[in-house]
């Protein structure tokens, strides 16, 4: 996309230059206290709340997360926040109050020592596996965006940025393992914040602030398809839809941009996606393991909870902002599109003068024509367009490439950075550059220091090489963090290879994710949950996504790797729904399946052995903290914040 | 602790925001919405990261 292109100047260059240079030097400077396996995979676990909680949810914020909120906020408006009031606050605070005690007073090394602690090795065993494999693909889908970014952007070659940036991150994790990510984490904290937020309120100013923005989103909410927003023309919102928070989900699935129902929305994400997330992966969960003291453990899911409460402001907003600008004449901003190339321009051509010969229905003109312009078409534009020619057939060829560029659907994914381009000279273009880099280099260290940890404890110690001295799980955890680099590098090749990749990938994630957290809910809170319970219901619980996604299909999708493969039982209004939906549906299967087990399985393990790790078979602690500093009670402060803000934005 | 990561923070916005408000100084031509951006942001910059880099020496003197 040449139109899309920034140069850099030596002032953004030196920006970057000093960036990279810092984190690195953080790596040095931690490398003599890395004396044991214990610093290197668990920080020595001395480590203050603050830090551990901005690395908490520094390690969560991928460079995907910068570039997929803003895409969203464009998509469907304020609508996006609830994936952080209502899919992370609540999960994180749970975390925090009920589920740390567990992890950090067990003395468990990860989440599923945890889990083998609890249960046993089958669930431990599971649970690592498809964690490994896991990180390993979120962090090669997340390189994969990022070199494709830079390219597109910047000119820099693929396979340069994509070495470059995998070689800092090893570096200073291979230097000093968990700490060093942690400290990089909370300086890339700093640093995203504050190379955005210039440009948000740059923005702001530049749309006429909030009340403006409001009153253009609502005029874009009315006649959403003349914004390449809707696939029928006729589809039209209430005008609060992308700047009231609630409103149009009460609505029902028509009502809103995202197509999801209240329950969906509640439960599916709010529940079961949320505390699958927040709670059990081990990614978020370490940095808080490696907190100095229990206080600090449990602080930290809670220090994070405040940034991350207002980071819509940062990360959605700005998608806002682009689509009200974009609905602004005189503006003259445009939503970055895909140029269509000459040659497949006129293969496209053909293809338009074809179907009107044939007199192809819309839906699949659209389609061929599409396929034939190598990119994705608004169909309510190729109708016009079909229109148009047919009822002029000597339409010259140039005026139909007019019409075909103009329906292609819009790259919501680039809306961050055409904001960058256009508010930032060069200097704060460095600094902006820089903070996505940032973005997605703590991403990648978070995902490689929870990699190293499962694989070395988890999987090489417990049943490879059990009986190694301390040297050698050492020596492996350096080892298996240059293999967990080169493995991602292969991730993102494949993502990069197959266009189908990314969304196997994904279902992927969905399938293991969707059932965890009943696993954990009863484990931690019912005494009575066994092993072969926990193991069965876990793989029914996978099992039945997998079967749920085959028997569903949302509207729009034809059956495949997008689901209804075995048979279409129930066709979804949107992507997001089934995926809701099937999350719900798998959580209930590993729930309900591992009760029944429970109940007719014996107990394999004694109250005495179940201490530390069960609720209620653990002693209450004796608090020394004065009431207003104790996590329940910041917790419930935060949660009313929380609820404040929806109540704002209702 | 061997490290107090507010050093390094502190030391980074402190140059970061040197560099952004020397550039805006010295080129006052590169505006957006008419605004020095670089100038006012590379001081905000600058001011968070001395206040990080003296709470750091502030505790290491304790």
């Amino acid at each position: 996309m040449p139109s899309q292109s920034i140069h850099l100047g030596v002032i953004d260059y030196s920006i970057l230059v000093l960036y990279v240079a810092f984190v690195i030097g953080i790596g040095f400077a931690l490398k003599r206290q890395m004396k044991t396996s214990a610093d290197f995979f668990l920080s020595g676990r001395n480590i203050p709340a603050w830090v551990t909680g901005l690395a908490f949810l520094s390690a969560n914020l991928g460079a995907l997360e910068l570039v997929g909120m803003a895409a969203s906020g464009a998509k469907y408006g304020i609508a996006t926040c609830h994936f952080y009031w209502v899919g992370a606050i609540p999960a994180m605070i749970f975390l925090a109050v009920f589920m740390m005690p567990f992890y950090y007073g067990s003395k468990a090394r990860s989440v599923p020592e945890y889990l083998k602690l609890r249960f046993d090795e089958r669930t431990r065993a599971f649970n690592s596996v498809s964690f490994a494999v896991m990180t390993i693909f979120a962090s090669g889908i997340s390189l994969n965006a990022l070199a494709k970014l830079l390219h597109n952007l910047l000119g820099w070659e693929y396979n340069i940025s994509l070495w470059i940036c995998s070689f800092i991150v090893l570096l200073y994790v291979l230097k000093g393992g968990l700490t060093s990510a942690i400290y990089t984490e909370v300086l890339q904290f700093f640093m995203i914040v504050l190379g955005f937020a210039p440009v948000v309120w740059l923005g702001l100013r530049d749309a006429g602030g909030w009340v403006a923005i409001k009153q253009k989103l609502a005029g874009v909410a009315t006649n959403p398809s003349a914004y390449n927003l809707a696939d029928s023309a006729s589809t039209t919102f209430h005008s609060d839809a992308w700047t009231s928070a609630w409103k149009p989900l009460i609505g029902g699935p028509s009502a809103n941009p995202m197509g999801i129902d209240l329950f969906a929305m509640i439960f599916g994400l709010g529940f079961v996606l949320s505390f699958g997330y927040w709670c059990t992966n081990f990614l978020v969960v370490q940095r808080a393991m490696a907190a100095k003291d229990m206080k600090a453990a449990r602080n930290t899911p809670l220090v994070a909870a405040v940034p991350k409460m207002f980071f819509p402001l940062l990360v959605i907003l700005p998608g806002m902002i682009a689509l009200a600008l974009s609905a602004t004449e005189g503006k003259g901003y445009q939503f970055p599109k895909a140029v269509i190339a000459e040659a497949k321009m006129s293969a496209a051509i053909a293809s338009v003068r074809q179907s009107v010969a044939s007199g192809a229905d819309v839906v699949t003109a659209s389609k061929t024509i599409a396929l034939a312009a190598g990119t994705s078409l608004n169909t309510v534009k190729v109708e016009e367009l079909l229109k148009a020619a047919k009822a002029d057939p000597g339409t010259p060829d140039a005026q139909l490439a007019i019409g075909i560029q103009d329906a292609v659907v819009n790259d919501y994914d680039g809306v961050i950075l055409s904001l960058v381009k256009r508010y930032c000279p060069t200097g704060l273009l460095g600094l902006a550059l820089t903070a996505l880099l940032a973005s997605f280099m703590s991403g990648m260290a978070g995902n490689v220091t929870a990699f190293n940890t499962v694989w070395t404890y988890d999987l090489y110690q417990a049943y490879i090489a059990p009986d190694k001295s301390d040297e050698h799980y050492s020596w492996m955890g350096r080892v298996v963090t240059v293999a967990g680099i080169l493995l991602s590098i292969g991730a993102a090749y494949f993502a990069s290879m197959w266009t189908n990749a990314m969304d196997i990938i994904q279902l992927v994630f969905a399938f293991v994710n969707a059932p965890l957290f009943a696993t954990f809910l009863l484990g931690m809170f019912w005494s009575r949950t066994t092993g072969t319970g926990a193991f069965v219901g876990l793989i029914c619980g996978t099992l039945a996504s997998a079967l749920f996604h085959a028997c569903t299909l949302s509207v729009g999708n034809v059956p495949g790797v997008k689901g209804g493969y075995i048979h279409n039982f129930w066709t979804l209004p949107s992507d997001m729904a089934q995926n809701f939906w099937l999350a719900s549906f798998a959580f209930t299967i590993c729930f309900a399946v591992t009760v029944l087990l429970s109940l007719s399985t014996r107990r394999t393990k004694s109250d005495e052995e179940l201490k530390g790790l069960v609720y209620s078979l653990t002693p209450k602690q004796t608090v020394d903290q004065v009431w207003y500093a104790r996590p329940g009670t910041i917790g419930i402060v935060l949660l009313i914040v929380c609820v404040i803000l929806n109540y704002i934005f209702w | 602790m061997g490290l107090d990561i507010r050093f390094p923070i502190g030391m980074m916005f402190t140059l970061i925001g040197l560099l952004l408000s020397g550039a805006g100084f010295f080129s006052p031509d590169k505006l957006s919405l008419g605004i020095n951006i670089n100038l006012i942001w590379g001081s905000i910059l600058f001011l968070f990261g001395a206040l990080m880099w003296s709470s750091a020496v502030k505790a290491k003197g304790k």
